[in-house]
């Protein structure tokens, strides 16, 4: 019986093994959580799960799990956009209003619908009494009325039923799956930091040398560690204007906060594409232009280089020649791409947009075909893909 | 196995999730790894364990420069190098020179010790995957002098993190896991309660109010914790400061008392008194 949430939490990534599991069992036999399903969920998590990110995971199987209704949320919960269900505001219903909402029929048939609805919408709402949303009479969604309704990103208000402590999803801003903001940025930073720490020259260790040496009776041992010296350069591309600019401002902070732990960190800003020319400060974009070519010589083929954008625009603007929507291009945009990852081999698009979206845009399968598959999220999980890819080498 | 049970004690509240986890690590004498914001007292949970159960404390603070090695013994060889030059007897013997570590107390003790590896996350990255046999099996093996230390009772060891670094799947396979969540409001109430049993309650409300509107100050460096919390009481109680000069609203004069003990750098404290007079204004019109 146990096995299954033991399996259930592998197929969500959390990686527990067999050695936990055993431990997990042997609790158990010790009697450490005999009298209450809470008891147990404590001991569970904390035997099974190591790392406060997967917190919010567990909560969400084992919640899951202790209902008895497998499989459903798996399939749906990943689906909705967490701003569809942001709560816009709270309804009040008469008793009238909410006796006709409990004719909607049973659970099964509920579930039934909700998938099929699903399927059919496509945006946001909030309020009516059909879509998934917020503050609506729908049996689908958060914060409104609907007693037989199927809670969905709901945390604490709505009409008072009890919540499960693994309900209450307190660790959700935990997840490295969520994207950056000022709560987790702190950990990427760390991340970036250990990342430009790396491929470093040995040193000599002058403590352990003297120690071995007189270990040795005198007979002269040399130590040597790694040096502790920066040797990373990088250059950013950070695409600018419209949906971009916020995380475009978190992505700056970023790389700024770590810029003393990089030899060379120079940005650069373009519009929805790389072109033949980039510039450096945006408010002076209009005169100040610096040619693409130009950056090409000036920095050597040891930098390693990010893009940060949601390449999501039309494929004219990558394929074609004058395709930028800004101004005339000689050169289609995919050119000079090319020309870029030529000479800097090692190089990673960060984009915002969510992952399981990528295949849905064209231009994205596009610009990560033709970034060579090194695209990633930017999300705390994503940006450690990210950095472990650029420390491959790439020929 | 171990029949003690850690309930939190008269200076400690601990949460039923954190006294699962620490009675699993007693019952099961496996290592307990400790997460959480730095002040949410994760060093002090093995100092109250000691406390309430009545065992030694051993405490072994890491730093960067820390080797596991370090834990188990040392063999100070230039001790023994220089000893040799000026021909003491000692010299003979190679155990003068072994230094004892931390673990090997432990594993000496008469009584089984709670063993506190602290800031884990300081030490090199290769560190805990050094522990792990020690850790699993209780006994490591001394090459100078050819003997094995094994443990005569499994200590209770208490691992604490700041996350600095991400610790190895084989060392987190062997602990029990716990993550030191921000207290809510009641939790903290109580708390405070315990350490300052005789605080006037509306001062309580009042302060702790603050408190968590300071938390929700979006934008703010450095969240103040409760050890802050603990010592801006503490300065409020030594002051004696009405309740009333805490409610920012209706004071018109400079920003709540003493806030110098919850906002430790100036960006903050700037945002903060900016903020204050905003609302100041507002309320004014």
């Amino acid at each position: 019986m146990l096995t299954d949430l033991f399996y259930r939490l592998r197929t969500v990534k959390i990686p527990v093994s067999v050695t936990e599991y055993l431990t997990l069992l042997r609790a158990l036999e010790a009697r450490l959580a005999a009298f209450s399903v809470d008891e147990f969920y404590y001991l569970a998590r904390c035997t099974l799960v190591k790392d406060e990110r997967y917190f919010d995971r567990f909560d969400q199987v084992f919640g899951d799990y202790i209902q008895g209704k497998q499989t459903l949320f798996e399939e749906i919960l990943g689906e909705i956009p967490l701003d569809w269900l942001k709560k816009q505001k709270e309804l009040n219903l008469t008793e009238e209003e909410k006796a006709k909402i409990e004719a909607l029929g049973g659970w099964d048939k509920l579930m039934e619908t909700l998938k099929q609805r699903l399927e059919e919408q496509k945006k946001a709402h909030h309020g009516g009494n059909k879509w998934i949303g917020t503050g609506g009479t729908s049996p689908f969604g958060a914060h409104g009325y609907n007693p037989e309704g199927v809670r969905i990103g709901q945390n604490k208000r709505g009409q008072g039923k009890a919540v499960k402590v693994w309900d209450k999803r307190e660790y959700r801003n935990l997840d490295d799956q969520v994207e950056l903001g000022t709560r987790n940025i702190k950990m990427a930073l760390r991340k970036l930091r250990r990342f430009a720490r790396e491929g470093a020259e040995e040193e000599l260790d002058i403590d352990d040398t003297i120690r071995s040496t007189a270990r040795k009776a005198g007979m002269l041992d040399i130590k040597l560690v790694p040096e502790r010296r920066n040797t990373t350069k990088l250059l950013l591309f950070l695409d600018v204007g419209g949906s971009m600019d916020p995380h475009v401002k978190v992505c700056e902070e970023l790389f700024s906060a770590t810029r003393a732990e990089f030899k060379h960190l120079e940005h650069f800003y373009f519009h929805n594409f790389v072109y033949e020319t980039v510039w450096r400060d945006n408010l002076m974009r209009a005169v100040n232009r610096f040619p693409t070519t130009t950056l090409m010589n000036k920095y050597s083929a040891d930098h390693k280089v990010v893009f940060v954008g949601d390449a999501t625009m039309s494929p004219y603007e990558i394929m074609a020649a004058g395709g930028s929507i800004e101004h005339w291009n000689e050169e289609p945009g995919s050119v000079w791409i090319g020309r870029l990852l030529a000479l800097y081999p090692n190089a990673v698009w960060l984009n915002p947009q969510p992952e399981d979206h990528w295949n849905y845009i064209p231009s994205i399968s596009l610009v990560k075909k033709l970034m060579g598959e090194r695209m990633f999220p930017l999300t705390l999980d994503g940006l450690d893909r990210a950095m472990k890819a650029l420390k491959k080498a790439q020929h | 196995m171990s029949n003690a049970r850690f309930s939190g004690t008269e200076s400690y509240v601990a949460t039923d999730d954190l006294m699962m986890a620490v009675n699993a690590a007693i019952t099961l004498e496996r290592p307990l790894l400790v997460k959480g914001e730095p002040g949410t007292g994760k060093t002090m949970l093995a100092e109250e364990i000691a406390r309430s159960l009545g065992r030694p404390l051993l405490g072994w603070h890491i730093k960067s420069t820390t080797k596991a090695a370090r834990g188990l013994y040392e063999y100070d060889a230039v001790a023994r190098l220089r000893d040799s030059q000026l021909g003491d007897d000692r010299v003979k013997d190679i155990s003068n020179y072994i230094v004892k570590g931390k673990l090997w107390e432990a594993f000496e003790s008469d009584v089984q010790p709670i063993l506190l590896i602290d800031e884990i996350d300081k030490a090199d990255i290769e560190f805990p995957n050094d522990l792990l046999q020690e850790l699993d099996r209780m006994e490591f093996y001394v090459y100078e002098t050819q003997q094995t230390i094994k443990a005569r009772q499994r200590p209770i060891i208490i691992i604490t993190s700041n996350n600095e670094k991400e610790l190895p799947d084989a060392f987190l396979r062997r602990c029990f896991f716990h993550y030191i969540r921000f207290p809510e409001a009641d939790t903290m109430e109580t708390i405070v309660k315990v350490h300052f049993p005789d605080i006037k309650k509306n001062l309580l409300a009042e302060a702790l109010q603050s408190f968590f509107e300071l938390r929700e100050l979006p934008g703010l460096k450095k969240k103040p914790s409760t050890s802050e919390l603990l010592d801006w009481i503490k300065l409020l109680v030594a002051e004696d400061i009405p309740p009333e000069a805490l409610r920012e609203k209706d004071s018109r004069k400079a920003i709540p008392k003493l806030y110098g003990a919850l906002l430790k750098n100036e960006q903050d404290m700037h945002l903060f008194e900016r903020l204050v007079f905003m609302t100041r204004r507002t309320g004014a019109n």
